[in-house]
């Protein structure tokens, strides 16, 4: 018999898949093609203290074996979140796992006190989204910043505390061992790269931000030799993601040092993506005799 | 709620003018769900081009979904290319289609490749009430002769007066004193704006379908926004989820 299940500071998982934060929403529009009771745990999409309108159309841009974004974390804000979201997601038997974003210390700050006394079982400070001109990826890539935004939101958070981390740095060592200091219980990386793209027939970048978040199965080498990395220097479980569509994608990803993985982009152009990650992890553990994840995590 | 992803069987691909093609796929569980104005997400599946393509329902027939679309990129010029017996990757049917709302006198508005989801329309509404159709190209016509089987009412403008009247939809339809009780629509944003202020004008309910680059088409991503008035300021909602339908004096036209 295998044993999918995982654990994060003391939150148990029956599988060690959840969703990228952004690429699912909160399930819903989702339900139709997933059983939401077949995932470890739902990502949410950032959500902040107040509601945020996001950047202006296009948005979206196909890339070579990926897409580029530049949504700006338009969201609803944490009241609407508490309201419809996790009543919804409680309807399942899976862990709910917030993303949190900010432009300024304090706006996380607020988010995250607003959401402690929430049924949620764990919080993710998104300080990595490019997409946003303050706060997101410019806290995350400065770890005198990092340790600032970290220390404080750890202070007031009542769950555990995952920190997403951006891959547009020169040493995610670094960002990731400052992270763990200020008192992260977890990390979950790659955020999106940023990329872009030019019409040359109308001479005009394709998105209406110029830049946006690079994304799907091309970013996965990247994703997977930061989490190599980034698992050899600290001790805090490592979530991972970037490219992931099948359970060979994952099974990297464990081996390279996470303790769980996220589907993303996958999603997209496969809605069925988790739950077929989740069966594709289960079938290799059955056919290469794998009892438990902790067998073969980073054993690269 | 209530979409499926089907694996589709393509019945025939036809090119029916330059680089417009009219796809059939048998595609029965989708037709069965779908109604006129709603859109279909169609995987390129080449393991390159990730992204589903958005396109608009052309019409329902039985267990066949017709599907009229333009080569604009890799996506639709790879679907150009199916054959009969071909397997595609169809999710459907997403969004809200045009409103269900009881009229004597429709009027349906069509530009370029915005023409084909009104033929759908057309044939909903033809039972119900008068259909007068107006429809706009940049030259020659397609779907002409099959409006015309529906209704009586079929007026044509081309930019290039290579067919029908010389000049936009929207001033053909100043010309013919064009009149109702609720106009559908759909083509490019500037005709849909200018559309818009007809139906102002003569006090026409005015119901476009709108256009935006989508990752998802369910939703999630919040990758295709318009803006969309709120009090004094705009919110951005989802074209996908919350249109492609909007009611043109919502829309904000910049």
């Amino acid at each position: 018999m295998i044993d999918t299940r995982v654990k994060i500071a003391g939150v148990e998982f029956k599988n060690p898949v959840t969703t990228a934060s952004g690429t699912f929403a909160s399930g819903r529009e989702f339900s139709d093609f997933v059983d939401l009771n077949q995932l470890g745990a739902v990502t949410v999409k950032g959500v902040a203290a107040k509601p945020w309108v996001g950047n202006d159309a296009p948005r979206i841009a196909e890339v070579y074996g990926g897409m580029l974004n530049s949504v700006g974390l338009q969201n609803p804000g944490v009241e609407y979140f508490i309201k419809e979201d996790i009543p919804f997601l409680r309807g399942f038997d899976t862990k709910i796992i917030v993303n949190v974003c900010g432009h300024t210390i304090d706006q996380y700050v607020r988010c995250v006190e607003r959401l402690a006394e929430a049924d949620v079982d764990m919080l993710e400070l998104n300080i990595s989204c490019p997409n946003v001109t303050e706060g997101g990826m410019a806290f995350g890539t400065d770890c005198k910043m990092i340790e600032k935004v970290v220390s404080e939101v750890k202070k007031r958070a009542k769950q555990p505390l995952i920190v997403k981390m951006t891959p547009n740095v020169t040493d995610i060592t670094e960002t990731s061992k400052a992270a763990e200091a200020a008192g992260a219980d977890a990390l979950s990386m790659i955020n999106t790269l940023t990329g872009m793209k030019i019409d040359i027939k109308r001479r005009k970048p394709v998105l209406a931000n110029c830049v946006g978040g690079m994304s799907g199965p091309a970013v996965k080498p990247v994703a997977v030799r930061m989490v190599w990395q980034s698992a050899k220097a600290v001790k805090i479980p490592i979530i991972g993601m970037g490219g992931i569509s099948c359970g060979e994608d994952a099974i990297e990803f464990i081996m390279a040092g996470a303790t769980m993985v996220a589907v993303g982009t996958a999603n997209f152009f496969n809605p069925r993506a988790t739950v077929e990650v989740v069966e594709g992890i289960k079938s290799f553990m059955e056919e290469n005799g794998v009892k438990n994840l902790s067998e073969i995590r980073g054993i690269i | 709620m209530g979409k499926v992803i089907e694996q589709g069987t393509v019945i025939s691909c036809n090119e029916i003018s330059s680089g417009i093609f009219d796809l059939r796929i048998s595609l029965p569980q989708i037709c069965s769900l779908a109604k006129c104005g709603q859109f279909v997400e169609v995987y390129p599946d080449n393991g390159v081009n990730l992204l589903p393509r958005p396109i608009s329902i052309c019409e329902i027939s039985g267990e066949s979904l017709r599907l009229v679309f333009q080569v604009v990129g890799k996506g639709t010029e790879l679907f150009s290319k199916l054959k009969a017996g071909d397997k595609i990757r169809v999710l459907g049917p997403c969004g809200n289609g045009y409103p269900e709302i009881e009229a004597e006198k429709y009027i349906l508005v069509g530009g370029g490749i915005g023409v084909p989801p009104l033929l759908e329309t057309a044939k909903k509404l033809a039972p119900k009430g008068n259909v007068s159709v107006y429809l706009g190209f940049r030259s020659g016509s397609i779907l002409t002769d099959e409006f015309k089987k529906l209704t009586s009412e079929v007026y044509v403008a081309t930019d290039d007066g290579s067919e029908g009247f010389k000049g936009n939809v929207v001033q053909l339809m100043e010309e013919k004193g064009a009149f109702g009780d609720v106009i559908f629509a759909c083509g490019p944003k500037i005709m849909l704006k200018f559309l818009s202020e007809y139906g102002l004008k003569k006090g026409i309910e005015t119901y476009v379908s709108m256009e935006e680059r989508m990752a998802c088409g369910i939703g999630a991503c919040v990758g295709c926004v318009l803006k969309i008035k709120d009090g004094s300021g705009f919110l951005n909602k989802k074209v996908c989820k919350d249109g492609p339908v909007f009611n043109s004096k919502e829309v904000i036209w910049e």
